[in-house]
């Protein structure tokens, strides 16, 4: 029996080696037809990547999600130009490698365009394979400069647009509310050390504060996983700075702040858009008077009103956030750039269509949940950051800044 | 000319291997050419021919010489950002460029391999193991922070690697991983080899025959690393970014379950279970979330069943199978020229 099945194991195994020449045929036969000419009707492809499982997964389900949201909309509202919106969702773990395979999986699949991915590190690895294809693509949330400009041959990747700001652009802002607003004269910054978002928001944070007067007095580094922050904290205390900046995601933020308010430190607390859900993580009085900036101000407009009625209707279990909205706007810029490529009477899938979706980015003029959209040379898109302040264990919009 | 004991002629084994390798090549390369394999087949044939040359070599300090080292991913992360960094800063063509950086990809890696051999081999057992497991955490935690101790762009930490030139392709992958395979397999086969076999079997005994322990152990353990080097820069050159969280301890431990599930000692259970476990959760893609869950419990039941690992300590030589069916069809033929007479 037991060598029976320890053979029958084997052969499982062997079998899988040949599984993946064997599955290939239906795989590779997709693009074929799909690349068959269209009349009015038929289907536009189009791939959705991002992480749905592993540490990340809640950024991934609420970019995903709001990006659905939107294209079911516009599907039952009859697709562009009498054709529906396919959307394959393939989940990359957040890992680069899993993200080049599961990228050139839907390319075998014969998508047109790609929303994704989440985070920087996997969106940076699509690109490397995208850019040379000339492959549309959009990010809801990789917010690292480089995903869509090659620092090393001062080249902007043409294909690539995002709907959030990048890492610099939040540091910077807050830098600049912080002497504006908060004539703050020094400055004290925790950070996760090795996290590319905390360390490109503190990199530019430091080079804004300093360009500004203020002074940073003190520059302090956890580790990924720290629950303790008691020694960097007492560092910062004796310091006393006007403004702590903690550009961190927001459970450590919560810890963060409970225990600088254990240990006496009255500063204000500042952060970027990892702070969204920190009222779950501190208590109200700890966290009062903390400010963050965001792209998305809850309950703001009546867009965003209805955007969230529509997102609680569909995923009850679910708070709209920030990501989903970012998710929500980059579908709308993308299918918007669809339909503009649609009016040219192109054929779906080729590459005149594809450049036709690039083009229709560029020059977007979609209205999105974050207003207007333009996008900069580096397509990154020009917006006015949202300060969130938090009152009463809420976190109330204040100003866009 | 030797004749083996079992088996064909040397000569003619090495005619027929080369031969074979031709024609895998060319099918490979013409599979790819007439667009059969789609960009995604080509990704993933890449990835599995880094991972057999990451389990093999795991396989030589662990199946060969019976050591358990956890850092394999530390030298494989060594060699990847040598080669990348190297491939980023150098003018020389690609194609010059690739041995270059896949070579001091290797080198880099054994020489780290080399300075953590020497103290860590004077341990056995679970102390080689956390001392290893140690060494790939600093390597990690090196690479992400080096940058700020230096003071200018070296490694570019937690912000990614990134732009490095995408050189890895099917066929230099599948060159390496068939070099790869012919010298630790000829290796494993000559009078080091068998030295390194002994120190596996019984260490003092092997010691009181005259074999140079602490040699051998420092060789097979800097092959391995050299060779984890080397699938680094294939792996550099086939993602195009590279993080040093990529490189954690998980990431070891993956290639020790290959080892492991494929049997510890055999190489050709490390490259199916190499292919198998690269190929599996691709192709359970389409169950998503159930797809980790399937994975896992494929390994508790082969561990279950066949502890020892798929194929034991089973390798696969081509040569013995010919020699036997040689020896059955001329046995064979006797008998019916017998049975005639």
């Amino acid at each position: 029996m037991k060598k029976f099945i320890s053979v029958a194991l084997v052969l499982v195994f062997v079998l899988s080696l040949f599984a993946g020449c064997g599955s290939k045929t239906p795989a590779s036969t997709q693009p074929a037809t799909s690349a068959a000419p269209q009349g009015g009707t038929g289907t536009i492809k189009i791939g959705v990547l991002g992480c749905t499982s592993g540490d990340y997964a809640q950024y991934g389900n609420a970019v995903i999600h709001g990006a659905q949201l939107y294209i079911d909309k516009v599907n039952a509202a009859g697709g562009i130009n009498g054709k529906k919106i396919e959307y394959i969702i393939y989940d990359d773990k957040g890992d680069p490698t899993e993200a080049v395979n599961a990228y050139n999986r839907l390319v075998g699949n014969g998508i047109t365009a790609l929303l994704g991915s989440v985070l920087s590190g996997a969106t940076a690895a699509v690109v490397g394979e995208a850019n040379p294809t000339n492959m549309p693509m959009i990010t809801a949330s990789a917010t690292d400069a480089g995903v869509t400009y090659n620092a090393d041959k001062k080249l902007v990747y043409k294909n690539v647009f995002r709907t959030c700001y990048i890492d610099p652009f939040q540091g910077q802002k807050m830098a600049d509310y912080a002497s504006q607003k908060l004539n703050a004269k020094t400055a004290a910054i925790i950070f996760e050390t090795g996290n590319d978002y905390a360390v490109g928001l503190k990199n530019a944070f430091i080079a804004k504060a300093k360009a500004n007067g203020i002074t940073v007095v003190a520059e302090t580094a956890y580790s990924k996983g720290d629950k303790d922050f008691k020694s960097q904290l007492t560092n910062i205390k004796a310091k006393n700075p006007d403004v702590i900046f903690c550009p961190n995601y927001y459970e450590d933020d919560g810890m963060i702040v409970t225990q600088a308010r254990q240990l006496g430190i009255k500063s204000v607390f500042m952060g970027g858009d990892g702070w969204a859900n920190v009222y779950k993580y501190a208590s109200a009085a700890d966290l009062e008077g903390s400010i963050f900036c965001s792209s998305y101000a809850p309950g703001s407009t009546d867009e965003i009103k209805k955007f969230e009625a529509d997102f609680k209707a569909k995923y009850p279990n679910e708070t709209p956030n920030m990501f989903s909205a970012q998710g929500y706007d980059a579908a709308i810029v993308l299918l918007d750039a669809i339909k503009a490529a649609e009016s040219k009477n192109l054929k779906v899938g080729s590459a005149e269509y594809k450049q036709a979706i690039i083009d229709g980015m560029k020059n977007t003029t979609s209205v999105g949940l974050g207003g207007k959209y333009k996008f900069d040379e580096y397509n990154n898109p020009i917006k006015n950051a949202v300060i969130i302040k938090l009152q009463g264990g809420a976190e109330k919009f204040s100003e866009v800044f | 000319m030797v004749k083996n004991k079992k088996g064909i002629p040397r000569l003619l084994a090495y005619a027929i291997n080369a031969l074979l390798f031709f024609v895998f090549l060319g099918i490979l390369n013409s599979l790819i050419a007439s667009g059969i394999f789609s960009s995604y087949y080509v990704k993933i044939l890449m990835l599995i021919a880094i991972n057999i040359i990451l389990a093999v070599s795991l396989n030589l300090a662990t199946g060969f010489l019976g050591q358990l080292p956890l850092g394999h991913a530390g030298f494989m992360a060594v060699g990847a950002y040598a080669s990348a960094i190297f491939m980023k800063a150098t003018p020389l063509p690609n194609f010059v460029a690739f041995p270059i950086g896949l070579i001091l990809g290797g080198l880099v890696a054994a020489v780290f391999g080399f300075i953590i051999g020497i103290p860590a081999l004077r341990l056995r057992g679970d102390y080689l193991a956390i001392i290893t497991l140690g060494f790939g955490e600093i390597i990690r935690v090196v690479l992400l922070n080096i940058d700020s101790v230096l003071g200018f762009n070296f490694t570019y930490g937690a912000s990614s690697l990134k732009n490095i030139p995408k050189t890895t392709t099917v066929t230099n992958a599948f060159i390496c991983v068939s070099i790869v395979l012919i010298i630790i397999h000829t290796t494993i086969k000559s009078k080091h080899g068998r030295a390194v076999l002994s120190i596996r079997e019984n260490e003092i005994a092997a010691e009181s025959c005259g074999v140079n322990t602490t040699y051998y152990k420092t060789m097979a353990f800097v092959m391995s690393a050299f060779f984890a080097g080397m699938a680094g820069s294939l792996y550099a050159g086939y993602v195009g970014i590279l993080n040093p969280s990529g490189f954690a301890f998980m990431k070891s431990i993956e290639i020790l379950v290959m080892v492991v599930l494929g049997g510890m000692g055999s190489m050709i259970g490390s490259v199916i279970s190499a292919t198998a476990l690269t190929v599996l959760p691709e192709l359970l893609r389409s169950f998503s979330e159930y797809r980790m869950v399937a994975y896992s419990l494929l390994l508790i039941i082969v561990m279950i069943f066949k502890p020892s690992g798929l194929m034991g300590t089973y390798d696969f030589s081509l040569s013995r199978i010919i020699g036997k069916c040689g020896d059955k069809i001329s046995s064979h033929l006797r008998k019916g020229k017998e049975g005639r007479r």
